[in-house]
């Protein structure tokens, strides 16, 4: 073994060599890594890269969110709906830790993004300088990996291998801190991007012997049932996971990540997992002889008491990150790699079957549950407005096109079971971490990320007021972004778990909002609220139909709940209908 | 029935990168378990580290942990080890006064009995050190606790495989190097 280089990286792509600043090369890179949009907040320790920016504006497009937070989510909505990495820029100490919901949210939903980061000139470091914070220190369990730098020379290959690392395998937040002197120094640039790393494994070897375990027991199998995640999406693999279900003929359900890798309206879609997902989905879990998992992880969320999960089935686990086998349900067949490589192997291993009878239960669960709250829910005989019929008439005036992007809470879980997709990336939530405030920044990005789509974004009054200055944002970029507002004057979720698990002591929820009106038509936003149901359809029109950002705020009923409910702690077949 | 807690040596190649102690503490910490002693240093590879790390947990976290930790990036290989799947020692430093040495033979005896050896004699203190599992070096505390002991410090664990090659062949072929033998 000879000499190691710092960071031990394979690289490509050479450039000529260029006496230039640090800062300059960061720019010079993101250019190179194809970055044409960033996202960030100017300030003392990052001004060297944003003076450099100002040079290259006609290449780049940098967009002036009015918080990091905003910056870090609006750049998620970004990555997620262009399938590019996010880029975030920002300052050193606060600008740093408001990035760092962002960047958690990335962790958890395996969203790429690179964030930059000044930091204080490296002779400061420690000494407790103004705007100084470790924030290599607090964003490390945030974040796939980090690294400061604070030698300008150290630029191109911890940039290479920041790109590299968020895109790559399972993708995730990274973050490169650069202190102010690195940025001001000058080097003989030069840049090659990174391909591999000797101590990464980008994606596990797929083992052909498991993918025929997998295979003889699909084959096997009389009751088998599909659960797809965000892997399916994230591995190009929409088309192969369509054929595989369709030449197997089994049910398949998603987690909230998932939604939109496969079409609502398709057969074999039965709908969503989880707390609030759908009855079929829940209850069926545990009757299944064979669980296939592709792309998903096991989250609480979706397999409620683990001890009452899935008990009777074999499990078989498609999935890039081996950490994930075995974490959270035990697995018999674990098949590792891309998604997309283990199921063209797998479809040619399996037989054509179909398994009606077993469908059909699934479409029995549906029609209880349409009896039951859907019915009601998106068809309301009271007076009261109800989420559901807000999102079916966005789904009849869309035609199911659109790119969906919620906040947190009821209105989120609403959204989801009701929307409907025709193509893939068109969902975009904060499933893992559950960030209220998401929704608004994520919908900019989304929007600036897909300007060709219509984006929706769907937020409750709380989230909404978490990160409502980002409307400034909207309104400077042009971002045509659609805000849905569903006001119940509550913070509506915490409210629904009080009335059922805490004798309706409405704690702390209760929001007295502004008059939200007046308040958009500040940011210089086209706006409307309804109240009645008569208003609403020619108001939902209005609202998808005008070319630009425009604000709906539709007040809908204060203690309305989201049913089914899988209660916290009880089993996914204890599922609640009412 | 409650899984069983048991003595566990994982073992981690990895680069030799600032800040990945951090990294690796921190999936420690967010399951709230405590690191008995926790040893770094270069391994049989040029520019390869090695973590050493002792936990009593159960062999399914342990399992998670030690996958948590391969997937961070600099990590290039990690494994665990039950007790009798290792060699493991720990070095241990006892301070005594001289003067318990000067009035009798005694502690000369206990240090010879168990194969310890005196590192420095000064005027007013020796150094005594001792290598062997834990509970070797508590017993020498024990018999040393009487004449007083000023200071002492035990080092963290450190371990290898008990078979003819641990985890490092792994990493050698990964790095693409030729294994001896």
């Amino acid at each position: 073994m000879g000499t190691v280089d710092t960071l031990n990286q394979t690289t490509t792509q050479t450039t000529s060599t260029e006496r230039v600043t640090g800062a300059d090369a960061v720019v010079r890179i993101l250019l190179e890594e194809g970055v044409d949009m960033l996202f960030g907040y100017p300030g003392g320790a990052i001004m060297p890269v944003y003076d450099s920016l100002y040079d290259y504006r006609e290449q780049i497009h940098h967009v002036l969110a009015r918080h990091e937070q905003g910056a870090s989510h609006a750049a998620q909505g970004y990555a997620r709906a262009s399938g590019k990495v996010g880029v975030c820029l920002a300052t050193s100490g606060p600008g740093a830790t408001n990035l760092i919901t962002g960047l958690a949210d990335a962790q958890i939903d395996s969203t790429p993004l690179v964030c930059i980061t000044g930091q204080v000139p490296s002779g400061l470091l420690g000494s407790d300088a103004f705007q100084e914070t470790d924030v290599i220190g607090i964003s490390m369990p945030v974040t796939k990996w980090n690294y400061q730098v604070t030698r300008a020379e150290e630029i191109p290959e911890a940039l290479a291998k920041a790109f590299y690392l968020a895109r790559s395998g399972r993708p995730g937040p990274v973050l490169v801190d650069i202190t102010k002197d690195a940025q001001f120094e000058e080097f003989d640039f030069e840049y090659k991007k990174c391909t591999s790393i000797r101590s990464y494994v980008e994606k596990p070897a797929l083992d052909l012997a498991k993918v025929e375990e997998a295979a003889e027991l699909i084959n096997n199998a009389k009751r088998p049932y599909v659960l797809f995640g965000q892997g399916v999406i994230l591995a190009h693999a929409e088309k192969e996971f369509k054929a595989f279900i369709e030449k197997t003929g089994i049910p398949s359900a998603w987690t909230i990540m998932g939604l939109s890798a496969l079409e609502t309206d398709h057969p074999l879609n039965v709908g969503m997992l989880g707390m609030h997902g759908n009855y079929g989905p829940n209850l069926l879990t545990n009757e299944c002889d064979i669980l296939i998992a592709i792309g998903m992880r096991f989250d609480d969320r979706v397999t409620g008491n683990l001890s009452k999960y899935a008990k009777q089935a074999k499990v078989i686990h498609m999935e890039i990150d081996p950490a994930e086998i075995d974490k959270n349900v035990k697995t018999d067949v674990a098949v590792l790699g891309d998604a997309k490589e283990s199921l063209q192997e797998l479809i040619k291993r399996v037989k054509p079957n179909s398994h009606e009878e077993w469908l059909q239960r699934f479409r029995d669960c549906d029609k209880q549950e349409h009896e039951k709250v859907i019915q009601d829910e998106l068809y309301p005989t009271s007076d009261i407005l109800s989420m559901g019929e807000v999102i079916r008439l966005i789904n009849e005036n869309t035609g199911g096109d659109h790119i969906l992007v919620t906040d947190v809470g009821q209105h989120q879980m609403v959204a989801c079971r009701y929307s409907k997709f025709t193509q893939s990336k068109s969902n975009i939530t904060s499933g893992g971490l559950g960030t209220m405030g998401f929704g608004l920044p994520a919908g900019l990005g989304a929007a600036l990320g897909a300007p060709d789509r219509t984006v929706i974004a769907v937020v409750g009054d709380g989230g909404f007021q978490m990160t409502l200055q980002e409307l400034a944002t909207i309104y400077q970029t042009k971002a045509k972004v659609k805000v849905l507002l569903l006001n119940n004057e509550f913070l509506g979720m915490v409210r629904q778990w009080q009335q059922l698990f805490f004798d309706k002591r409405y704690s702390a929820t209760e929001m007295i909002n502004p008059d939200f009106q007046q308040m958009v038509k500040g940011f210089y936003i086209p706006t409307n609220k309804v109240t009645k149901r008569e208003e609403l359809e020619a108001a939902v029109k209005e609202f998808i139909e005008f070319d630009g950002a425009y604000f709906l705020e539709v007040m809908v009923g204060k203690e309305n709940n989201v049913f089914p409910m899988v209660p916290s702690g009880s089993g996914v077949a204890e599922i609640r209908l009412e | 029935m409650v899984p069983l807690e048991q003595e566990f040596t994982i073992t981690a190649y990895t680069e030799n990168h600032v800040g990945l102690l951090h990294r690796l503490t921190i999936i420690f910490t967010k399951r709230k378990i405590n690191i008995e002693s926790l040893t770094t240093s270069e391994s049989e590879m040029e520019g390869v580290h090695r973590f050493t790390i002792a936990v009593t947990e159960t062999e399914e976290v342990i399992q998670k942990v030690v996958k948590q930790i391969e997937k961070q990036v600099e990590v290039l290989k990690a494994g665990y080890y039950k007790r009798e799947e290792v060699v493991q020692q720990e070095l241990a430093l006892y301070k005594i006064p001289t003067e318990s040495l000067t009035n009798s033979l005694e502690v000369e005896l206990i240090v010879r009995e168990h194969n310890a050896r005196f590192l420095t004699i000064e005027k007013d203190f020796v150094v005594i050190e001792k290598a062997g599992y834990r509970r070797e070096t508590v017993a020498l505390f024990e018999d040393l606790q009487p004449y007083g002991i000023n200071e002492f410090v035990r080092s963290g664990r450190i371990a290898v495989a008990r078979q003819e090659y641990g985890l490092g062949k792994q990493v050698k072929e990964l790095l693409g190097e030729e294994v001896d033998g």
